[in-house]
Formats: C-alpha cells, sequence, structure tokens
C-alpha cells in the first residue's frame, strides 16, 4: 500500500526533497564513520567492515536516489538476479583459490 | 497530469517504465564492466594482502575522501534536480543540473593533482620506480590507474550527459510531464557514485 502511494507520489510530483537530503547525510555519516575507523585495527575484518559499510551506502542509493523502493517490483527482481550473478563470481573464483 | 502530459498525450505514445528498465539493463553491463575488475582487484588484494597494504599508505586519503563528499553531494544535487522538474520548478531543476556538473569538475580536478602528484614521485604504469617495488604494489598501483582512470572516464561522460539534458531542460524537452531522459542521466550518475563508494575504501581506506 505504501508502495503503491510512493508510486503515485513519483508520477504526481509529490516527491519531497526532505529525504533526499536525510540520505545525503546518512551517506556523508557513514563516509566519515569508514575514514574514523581506519584508524582502529581489527585486523582481518578492517576490509569486510568497509564493505559492509560501503553496501549500506549503496542499498541507500539504490532505494532513494534510484527509486527503486517506488518501482514497480520487477525493477527490483532484475538487479537482484544481476547482483546474485556478481556474487556468484565471486564466490567461484574464491573458492578455485582456497584450495590452490 | 501536467498540461504538457496532457497535449502530447493524444498523439505520441510513451513508456516511460520501458524507458527506465532499458536504461537498468545498460547499468547491468556497467556492473560487468567494473565487477570484471573488482573480481581482479579481490583476489590480488588476497594473494599479495601486506603488499597491497602498504601500497594503500601512499595514496593520499584527504584526496579521497574530499572527492567521496563531492560526489556524494552532486548525486544529491542530481537527485534534487529530478525531484523539481516534477515539481514544474524548471530554473531550480536546471541550477540543480549545473551545480551537479560543477561538482564533476571539482572531481576530476581533485584526480588531476592526485595523479599529477603520485606521477611526479616516479609512479605510474610502466615507470622505473614502480618496477622496483614488489609484485603486489606493482598490481596495486596497475589497477589504481586502471580503475579510478575509467571511473573517471565515467564522471567526464555524466558531465556531457548531464549537460544536454540541461540545455534540453532549459528548451523545454525535458519538462514535468516528460522527464524520463533526465531521470536515466540521474540512474547513470548514481551508478557512478556507487562505483565509487567501493573504490573508496578499496585504495584510499585498506592500510
Amino acid at each position: 500500500m505504501s508502495q503503491n502511494n510512493l508510486n503515485q507520489d513519483l508520477q504526481h510530483g509529490n516527491v519531497s526533497y526532505g529525504l533526499y537530503f536525510l540520505v545525503w547525510f546518512a551517506l556523508l555519516v557513514l563516509t566519515g564513520l569508514s575514514v574514523t575507523v581506519v584508524g582502529i585495527d581489527f585486523g582481518k575484518f578492517t576490509v569486510a567492515i568497509a564493505m559492509i559499510v560501503s553496501c549500506v551506502k549503496s542499498y541507500l542509493v539504490l532505494t532513494v536516489f534510484m527509486h527503486l523502493k517506488s518501482e514497480n517490483p520487477v525493477f527490483r527482481i532484475f538487479v537482484g538476479v544481476a547482483l546474485f550473478f556478481l556474487v556468484v563470481s565471486f564466490a567461484l573464483l574464491f573458492s578455485d583459490y582456497s584450495f590452490m | 497530469m501536467s498540461s504538457a502530459e496532457h497535449a502530447v498525450g493524444h498523439h505520441v505514445h510513451r513508456d516511460d517504465e520501458g524507458a527506465r528498465l532499458g536504461m537498468w539493463l545498460f547499468l547491468f553491463t556497467e556492473l560487468l564492466l567494473f565487477g570484471g575488475m573488482f573480481l581482479i582487484y579481490s583476489i590480488y588484494h588476497y594473494v599479495h594482502q601486506s603488499e597491497f597494504h602498504l601500497a594503500a599508505k601512499q595514496l593520499n586519503t584527504m584526496f579521497g575522501t574530499l572527492n567521496t563528499f563531492i560526489l556524494l553531494t552532486s548525486s544529491l544535487t542530481m537527485a534534487l534536480s529530478i525531484a523539481a522538474i516534477q515539481k514544474e520548478k524548471k530554473a531550480l531543476s536546471v541550477f540543480l543540473q549545473l551545480v551537479t556538473i560543477l561538482f564533476a569538475v571539482f572531481f576530476m580536478v581533485n584526480k588531476y593533482f592526485e595523479w599529477s602528484a603520485k606521477i611526479q614521485h616516479g609512479i605510474y604504469p610502466g615507470s622505473e620506480e614502480l618496477l622496483m617495488k614488489s609484485n603486489g604494489e606493482i598490481l596495486f598501483f596497475g589497477l589504481y590507474y586502471l580503475m579510478t582512470g575509467l571511473h573517471g572516464l565515467h564522471v567526464i561522460i555524466g558531465v556531457l550527459i548531464i549537460g544536454y539534458m540541461t540545455i534540453g531542460t532549459v528548451k523545454g524537452k525535458i519538462n514535468s510531464g516528460n522527464f524520463v531522459r533526465l531521470e536515466a542521466a540521474g540512474l547513470y550518475w548514481h551508478l557512478v557514485d556507487i562505483i565509487w563508494i567501493f573504490l573508496f575504501p578499496l585504495f584510499y581506506l585498506i592500510v
């Protein structure tokens, strides 16, 4: 229901600037966070933490800036399939290297 | 429904959703292009961990962080420009598109100074200085120039596309009833932003 409303909002030009500013602020805070966190040594997890932060930032850009939240669900399925195959590529590559 | 859409609605068949889906399909090919390079980066990082960390220390985090803030803010102004055109605020939309272009230029100026500094220190693909380093460091800097270079090329193309949309908006071809082209340009620009969101920590923060 809320998605339908959002879709209608988009079509009727009722998109709010506020949400975009909020997401932008969150993105800046997350960037600041990842730059600060570099100083702390998490050892093996440093890269993993940085990638998790990047995934959260990308999720915000995809859903709000790129309107995936208010698009037809078929868009989300398409993006999901594309990302799935990227993840499969990484999994295959690393499973290969891990046993060499 | 706006008056503009009403006026053309009877004569022209348009499928905005199909147009946006087409743009997304194009973005998936970009995902393949950059995804392949991220695969190469990840496996060499895995094989040469300490050398990658050593090399990453030589990059200026300040340049990277500043450029991240610039690109994130340009994504905001791009999204706002589409919201503005939907609200029939043409002048505001044009202004926001120009600000987006300005941020993109700032990004490239920064990149120019960053690359110049590295090249002056003798670190560029094939340089004597670089070839004396370990294999891992050579790979790191090779990928650094390749990936940030290709990303920079996307920023330049983005500037041209947004500039074209700005002209269209000024001329009224892009308006509150027909702004799918501006939306497609926005999708492209946000993808360029997302790629940088991953490039930034992988090259500047893995120290």
